[in-house]
């Protein structure tokens, strides 16, 4: 499903002195359907860095990566975008919404933007915030003012209300309790099941002993 | 993926200043296009340019309409390029009060556009004005009140509210939420974000303000001294870019 | 005619002026409903008495016409008699109050009642001759709007009319579209006049001396009142009689008669009046 090739990154920050940094060189490693794995690595190794290049997020300027037999560097912005919103889930540590926007709108938006319709998309995103213990008090209100465990479940919320082909995981259980971690493992491996290549950054063991299939050392990538 | 706009080496120039040298731009169905830079870096030039309310000194402009012919925009007689701007393009105004009769009730103003092609039933008119200001959250009941009595932040919907009533394909849209208060900006982003999405419009979008960039549009082209410096996906541009001006300029934010 | 010259420079204008207003006469005659631009001149009154009804008589008087002038329908208010005594010294024009026996008629405010023929000419005194003025003040964009028949104001001014009212209360300088191309100001006649402005036999010339402009409705023209499919046009009335002469299908005045505030209704066109009495 996913395919890394030769992948480098470096940064030129161009307002410095010596502001050219490399991160990583020749990074090579794929990622099937119905597989989930985990960058490892020192922190700062470039996992992040790397996912977001397959996301599109940053620039790739070297290698090749290949989603669904497509290399996403020959993709003009518009298809990209098109790409991320029919295959590719994404879920980052950080919550970034307009402000205002009551949560359970932010959960639907990605299955309108499918053009399901709103009863259908209503439905699915209740289905998963109650699932998530997000107490339906909260659904009409933004998620900035929650706490960073909602947010963050709020997040997953709006990555897993689709079936992507691709899921990028970045650190999905880092600020929850027990529980829900429990309950986001358990959607991760329900996503699996029904066929979604994932790709995660854990730093938690526990979870990536219960749901990785592989690990990837990133740091064998590292340009330093 | 079809395109709805293209313009080819538009050049404008204000004395022996370029506004807009030699740029190119694409605009494909569905998509929101972001246009940034600082004051004066000729961004809405181009957009006054690309909408027909400039002429450029040279280029080229054509947009697809509705019957799928290719229009050349540069020498459209001017009753057709009026009514596509009725009918199928939209602009929409940093200052509502550019876009709105003032002195015509809020119905008035919605319904302008239909009477103008041709609608003669008042109760139809009336109808639809009602379903539109009611669509951009402002309260039926205020549909005879003047738009000189509304606040910024509705008078800028019952803008938006008029412009979209014959369902157009193209919205150029000048700072749309330039003069509003930050609680009413998010708000009318939300608005016009859900109001893209149902009528699948596309959208060029002038805006100073990088956070009203990244919550609109796909994509986001930089501009600076008339030039694009960078163009790509709006979060790659933010995050991760690649010209030293807009990494100057994404280094500039103040976080709250 | 005898002495061409003399006749061409009959009555009050100077040559040149005279030709320049005849020119604009037959050009808006070409172009019903079109407004052309003249420029107008200083006539010995005020703006807004008459100066661009008297520059257009002016230019259309011959010694044999008999001219008629009323205000608001009558013959006897002071700008009429001023109008009337100002030609009948500096032309020397027969005068007449009586619709029938008149060649030209210059009018403020109202169409006669009695029906006018083909050898006639009525003369509109215009204050505003742009009927889109109120909603476009800019008359750069106003022009274009005629040039490219982008009427859909227009309607946004009877829309306002019924949202506000329940009903179209414009009641004078009612727009209308002349012979299916332009919107037209008929000058501030009441709306129950506009119906005998379409297909009438008689010449309608307009003049609109502060704002420079001329324009004509030709004979046996199209003239129709603007309105919507569920508010159609009415040529309305007072629902009243006239009490002195007993009409029923007149225009009427509301008039004031004593300190009391009693108030009586009569036919606003004397002649008429006068005429159903004997």
């Amino acid at each position: 499903m996913l395919e890394v090739k030769n992948v480098a990154k470096s940064f030129n920050l161009k307002n410095l002195d010596k502001g050219k940094f490399s991160v990583i060189r020749d990074a090579c490693f794929n990622v099937n359907s119905g597989e989930c794995v985990a960058l490892i690595g020192n922190s700062g190794c470039g996992k992040s860095t790397l996912m977001r290049m397959i996301y599109g997020n940053y620039v790739c300027a070297e290698g090749q990566i290949y989603i669904d037999k497509e290399n996403i560097l020959d993709l003009k912005a518009i298809e990209m975008s098109i790409l991320r919103k029919q295959k590719m889930g994404y879920v980052s540590q950080f919550l970034r919404v307009l402000p205002r926007v009551s949560t359970i709108d932010l959960v639907m938006e990605p299955l309108l933007d499918q053009f399901e319709s709103r009863a259908r998309a209503k439905d699915i995103a209740e289905t998963l915030l109650s699932r998530l213990n997000l107490s339906s008090q909260l659904w009409h209100l933004s998620p900035l003012t929650f706490s960073g465990g909602e947010q963050q479940r709020v997040n997953i919320a709006i990555g897993f209300s689709k079936d992507y082909k691709l899921l990028l995981l970045d650190e999905p259980t880092a600020s929850l309790d027990r529980e829900n971690k429990k309950i986001v493992m358990d959607m991760i491996s329900e996503k699996k099941e029904k066929g979604s290549a994932i790709l995660g950054i854990f730093h938690d063991k526990e979870v990536r002993d219960k749901v990785c299939d592989r690990e990837i050392d990133v740091s064998n990538f590292s340009a330093s | 993926m079809e395109q709805i706009l293209k313009a080819k080496a538009i050049n404008k120039k204000f004395g022996d200043v370029y506004a807009c040298n030699n740029l190119s731009i694409e605009l494909y169905t569905g998509e929101v296009v972001g246009i940034v830079g600082e004051s004066g870096s000729g961004k809405s030039t181009l957009l006054n340019c690309l909408s027909g309310s400039l002429v450029p000194d040279g280029g080229n402009i054509t947009y697809l309409d509705r019957d799928n012919n290719w229009l050349d925009l540069l020498s459209l007689p001017e009753p057709r390029k009026r009514n596509l701007l009725r009918t199928e393009w939209a602009f929409v105004h940093q200052n509502p009060r550019d876009g709105l009769r003032m002195a015509v009730s809020a119905g008035g103003n919605i319904g302008e556009r239909l009477m103008a092609i041709g609608y003669r039933n008042y109760s139809q008119i009336r109808a639809e004005a009602t379903e539109w200001i009611e669509k951009v959250e402002i309260d039926a009941i205020r549909l005879d009140d003047k738009p000189s009595i509304f606040s910024g932040g509705m008078q800028q919907r019952l803008q938006i509210a008029k412009n979209l009533i014959t369902k157009p394909r193209l919205i150029f849209m000048d700072e749309p939420t330039g003069g509003l208060d930050v609680s009413v900006q998010a708000r009318l982003l939300d608005l016009i974000r859900s109001l893209v999405r149902e009528l699948g419009l596309s959208v060029i979008i002038v805006t100073h303000d990088l956070a009203v960039a990244r919550f609109m549009a796909n994509r986001l082209i930089v501009m600076k001294n008339g030039k694009i410096v960078e163009t790509g996906l709006t979060d790659q541009v933010l995050d991760d870019p690649q010209h030293s001006y807009t990494q100057l300029l994404v280094s500039s934010i103040l976080k709250v | 005619m005898s002495n061409s010259e003399e006749d061409f420079n009959f009555a009050y204008l100077d040559e040149q002026t005279k030709r320049m207003i005849r020119r604009a006469l037959i050009k808006a005659i070409c172009i019903p409903g079109y407004q052309v631009p003249f420029a107008s001149r200083e006539m010995p009154m005020p703006y807004g008495w008459g100066t661009g009804g008297v520059q257009v008589t002016a230019a259309c008087l011959q010694e044999t016409d008999v001219l008629k002038v009323i205000d608001q329908g009558s013959d006897d208010t002071t700008n009429a008699v001023s109008i009337r005594k100002f030609f009948e010294r500096v032309a020397g024009v027969k005068t007449t109050e009586n619709t029938g026996k008149a060649s030209v008629i210059q009018t403020r405010h109202r169409i006669p009642e009695q029906v006018l023929s083909e050898d006639q000419i009525l003369v509109y005194q215009v204050p505003i001759p742009e009927p889109l003025r109120f909603l476009e003040p800019r008359e750069t964009e106003t022009r274009v709007m005629h040039a490219l028949e982008e009427y859909g104001l227009m309607h946004v001014k009877l829309y306002e009319d019924i949202s506000i009212n329940g009903e179209i209360s414009t009641a004078y300088a009612y727009p209308v579209k002349v012979n299916d191309r332009y919107i037209m100001d008929p000058s501030p006649t009441p709306k129950f006049d506009n119906p005998k402005m379409n297909f009438c036999p008689a010449i309608q010339l307009f003049g609109a001396g502060r704002e420079q402009r001329i324009y004509a409705v030709p004979p046996y023209t199209k003239v129709i009142s603007l309105d919507f499919e569920d508010y159609p046009f009415e040529a309305s009335r007072a629902e009243k009689t006239c009490e002195i002469c007993g009409a029923t299908n007149t225009y009427l005045d509301e008039v004031v008669i004593d300190d009391k505030g009693t108030r009586m209704f009569s036919c606003s066109d004397s002649d008429y009046c006068n005429s159903q009495k004997s």
